[in-house]
């Protein structure tokens, strides 16, 4: 997918709906004939429960439909019915994925393959509805896979391919897909929703195999395992965290081949990057004006593009180390915040600072913060990290700082 | 697909065992497991898995049970079992349920009745799960049985106090001192009493001790075979914690029963009845005086005849003053005054 807001054109037997990004997860859902899931609210992710309750409602999905009295409960009582073989899903915002935690931090280990929708949010206090992506990164270094999307049709297809992913036996870990509060989960988009039976081509039936908790296969689980063998069952999470990497890539060209759609490079949008002098880098919804602005500035003749990270967990690395390392200096505009963290960065800046560290090409990087809390990102914000990146690139070296993009002084 | 709001789900019909001689011999709780001697708790849950057969999954919340219980490499569980939250068992109890519910309702696996039994630990249930294990109470259309095995304190962190810990108790987080003598001033919750009169479509609460151990197994057949969510609260002394000789356990389960201190009941849709030696207090039998149940623990060494006293009053008011004795805490107004309206 070159350029991600246009569609692609519609297979005959596709439907074309005009839905939200947290309509199109259901809609996704639905296909994908999921068994339970648990819902408690908290805006903006609630509007994807509201929408399969009345999938449910109206016999459109047959599943277990609980609604928790929390969110710990509604992560726990998921993640123990994926254990017993059921297809689950579940979901949060902001503080009430981090009233979660301790369920989030038990599900990687116990290889349970549940597939979540965070719908981002700043984490309150002080009260804020709007997008930050703090929340879904609470997460990252516990096993969770990690992947955000920025439209409706990346949000079912991601969905499908989330499942794809999760439930491959090489894996059994969770994954959160991120998407921007209001920005993607309130914002209706035209939508491709495929037919029943091209998902179940692309989609096999979750078999918990040996890890299923039944009567016929009397096992324990979970038993205290202490220092005697703690390090092994950490090892082998990492172990499935690598293995993601193959399997994901797969999942992506398997379902190009199903559904005659999907990017080659699974890992990482590229907008405009071919022949780019400065790259910017961004996940989320803030392509919809980093677009715009590359596009306003491309017309005055400075060659300006955009990487767009869709999978935070596991780190494309390599790839993107090799994309980024062409440029003449990078902008890393984080929409999160990593409090005394190295240069005071945010999440994203820093990563890749560490991922560039070994590459042989280490093009300036500039570290911004913009839009927490929901505050729009302009395209001023974006003219003003551009030039700060040409002033790097002339300059041979970054300013080692971080920027805050669109704060009253 | 049109349902019917009201599904009812299947369970297996555990009829009571007739006496000790009629229990089955097979054991799905059996060595490997690492409790100190004279546990009663994990007595428990050999009775209690005992009593539910070999198609049950067990869940067992963080806590004595599970830590000593569960070894890598040793578990004593027979039957499928897995650990979930400290604050999860009713979580898990309506997970499982829900996941096996989905699946065989779907066709996705052999439809068949299977216990689901969530236990946890007094800390993990009265306090910290007491929330989840609420809501599990009111999802009727799925079945499964919580069981409290309440040790009266979180025993397996080094004794602290919980909501259940009697009022006095030395524990390492009230250890009697010079200036109070009496760090820990609140009276225990009333499990029981509370998860039956607060989930009106929860059909089957009931107390057990296993010192009356066909009564306690017989309490756990009769909560899955009523189908919905159920809840059992079993009082299981413990020697580390209590401060007694092994050799004791039984004899205070006992006691804590004769004293009037546990009243043994059970709440079958909506009616209370008596049983085994409470149901003999009910019908006139004198209760023992609570400090012949107290004084043989190390937990209440500390106390005064003043601390007995109040202890013993308490517990009179229980049986006195209780509109339902020793179940519900509530009691009329006095007839006179409310017949004149006086506040």
């Amino acid at each position: 997918m070159a350029v991600a807001t246009k569609a692609a054109p519609a297979a005959a037997e596709d439907k074309e709906l005009l839905i939200s990004g947290s309509e199109a997860v259901a809609e996704a859902l639905t296909l994908a004939d999921l068994d339970v899931v648990t819902a408690y609210p908290i805006r903006p992710y609630d509007t994807v429960m509201q929408a399969i309750a009345k999938k449910i409602a109206n016999g459109q999905l047959v599943a277990e439909y609980i609604v928790a009295e929390g969110e710990h409960s509604q992560f726990e009582i998921v993640k123990h019915a994926s254990t017993v073989g059921a297809r689950v899903f579940c979901g949060s915002s902001g503080v009430g994925w981090a009233y979660a935690m301790e369920c989030l931090v038990v599900t990687p280990p116990l290889r349970v393959p549940m597939v979540c929708l965070v719908g981002n949010r700043a984490l309150d206090d002080p009260g804020a509805f709007g997008v930050e992506h703090n929340d879904a990164l609470f997460v990252r270094d516990l096993g969770w896979m990690l992947c955000w999307i920025d439209s409706s049709q990346e949000a079912l297809d991601t969905t499908l391919i989330a499942y794809r992913v999760a439930e491959d036996r090489r894996i059994f870990l969770p994954c959160a897909i991120s998407a921007d509060g209001a920005f993607l989960t309130h914002s209706q988009a035209l939508t491709l929703v495929p037919p029943k039976e091209k998902v179940d081509t692309f989609l096999p039936r979750y078999n918990r195999g040996d890890l299923l908790l039944h009567p016929d296969n009397p096992i324990t689980v979970a038993p205290q395992a202490n220092e005697d063998w703690v390090i092994e069952i950490r090892r082998q999470n990492d172990e499935a965290m690598k293995r993601a990497s193959t399997v994901i890539e797969e999942a992506y060209a398997d379902f190009r081949r199903v559904f005659g759609r999907a990017p080659d490079n699974p890992w990482f949008e590229e907008y405009m990057t071919q022949d780019a002098e400065v790259v910017l880098v961004g996940m989320g919804t803030i392509s919809l004006p980093i677009k715009v602005a590359i596009r306003e500035m491309r017309a005055k003749g400075k060659k300006v593009g955009l990487v767009r990270l869709r999978w935070f967990r596991p780190f494309p690395t390599e790839k993107l180390v090799a994309a980024l390392s062409k440029a003449q200096a990078i902008g890393v505009i984080d929409r999160d915040y990593s409090m005394g963290s190295p240069f005071m960065s945010g999440v994203v800046a820093n990563e890749i600072r560490a991922a560039m560290y070994n590459a042989d090409r280490r093009p300036p990087l500039l570290s911004f913060i913009s839009g927490l809390g929901g505050r729009e990102v302009t395209l001023e914000d974006v003219y003003k990290a551009t030039e700060m990146c040409y002033g790097a690139a002339k300059a041979g070296r970054s300013d080692a700082k971080t920027h805050w993009l669109g704060v009253r002084d | 697909m049109a349902e019917t709001t009201t599904f009812t789900n299947a369970t297996q019909i555990l009829e009571p065992f007739r006496g000790v001689k009629k229990v089955t011999i097979e054991e799905y709780f059996t060595s490997g497991h690492r409790t100190c001697q004279g546990c009663e708790s994990a007595l428990v849950m050999k009775l209690m898995v005992k009593a539910a057969g070999p198609r049950t999954i067990v869940l067992g919340s963080t806590g004595c049970m599970y830590v000593a219980n569960t070894t890598y490499y040793t578990t004593p569980w027979v039957v499928p079992w897995m650990h979930t939250q400290l604050g999860s068992s009713g979580s898990a109890a309506l997970g499982t349920a829900a996941g096996l519910k989905a699946l065989m309702r779907k066709g996705k696996m052999k439809a068949e009745p299977i216990n689901v039994i969530a236990f946890c630990g007094d800390g993990g249930g009265a306090d910290m799960g007491i929330g989840a294990i609420s809501a599990t109470l009111t999802h009727k259309e799925y079945n499964s049985l919580i069981l409290l095995y309440d040790n009266e304190s979180y025993a397996n962190t080094d004794i602290q106090i919980s909501g259940m810990t009697p009022f006095g108790a030395h524990t390492t987080f009230s250890p009697p001192g010079r200036a109070k003598r009496i760090m820990h001033t609140r009276w225990k919750k009333n499990m029981a009493g509370m998860m039956a009169a607060g989930h009106p479509e929860c059909r089957y609460v009931a107390t057990v001790c296993a010192s009356y151990a066909v009564e306690m197994m017989n309490r756990v057949r009769r909560a899955l075979t009523i189908g919905g969510p159920t809840f059992i609260h079993s009082l299981d002394p413990c020697p580390k914690g209590w401060d007694y000789d092994p050799m004791l356990s039984h004899e205070l389960g006992e006691l804590a029963i004769e004293t009037g201190l546990f009243p043994l009941y059970e709440v079958e849709d909506g009616q209370v009845r008596y049983y085994g030696k409470t149901k003999a207090i009910v019908e006139g039998r004198a209760r023992k005086p609570v400090r012949e149940y107290l004084l043989k623990q190390g937990r209440f060494a500390h106390f005064t005849e003043e601390d007995l006293a109040y202890f013993q009053r308490k517990v009179d008011a229980m049986w006195q003053t209780w509109e339902i004795p020793a179940v519900v805490p509530f009691k009329r107004l006095d007839a006179t005054k409310s017949a004149l309206g006086a506040t």
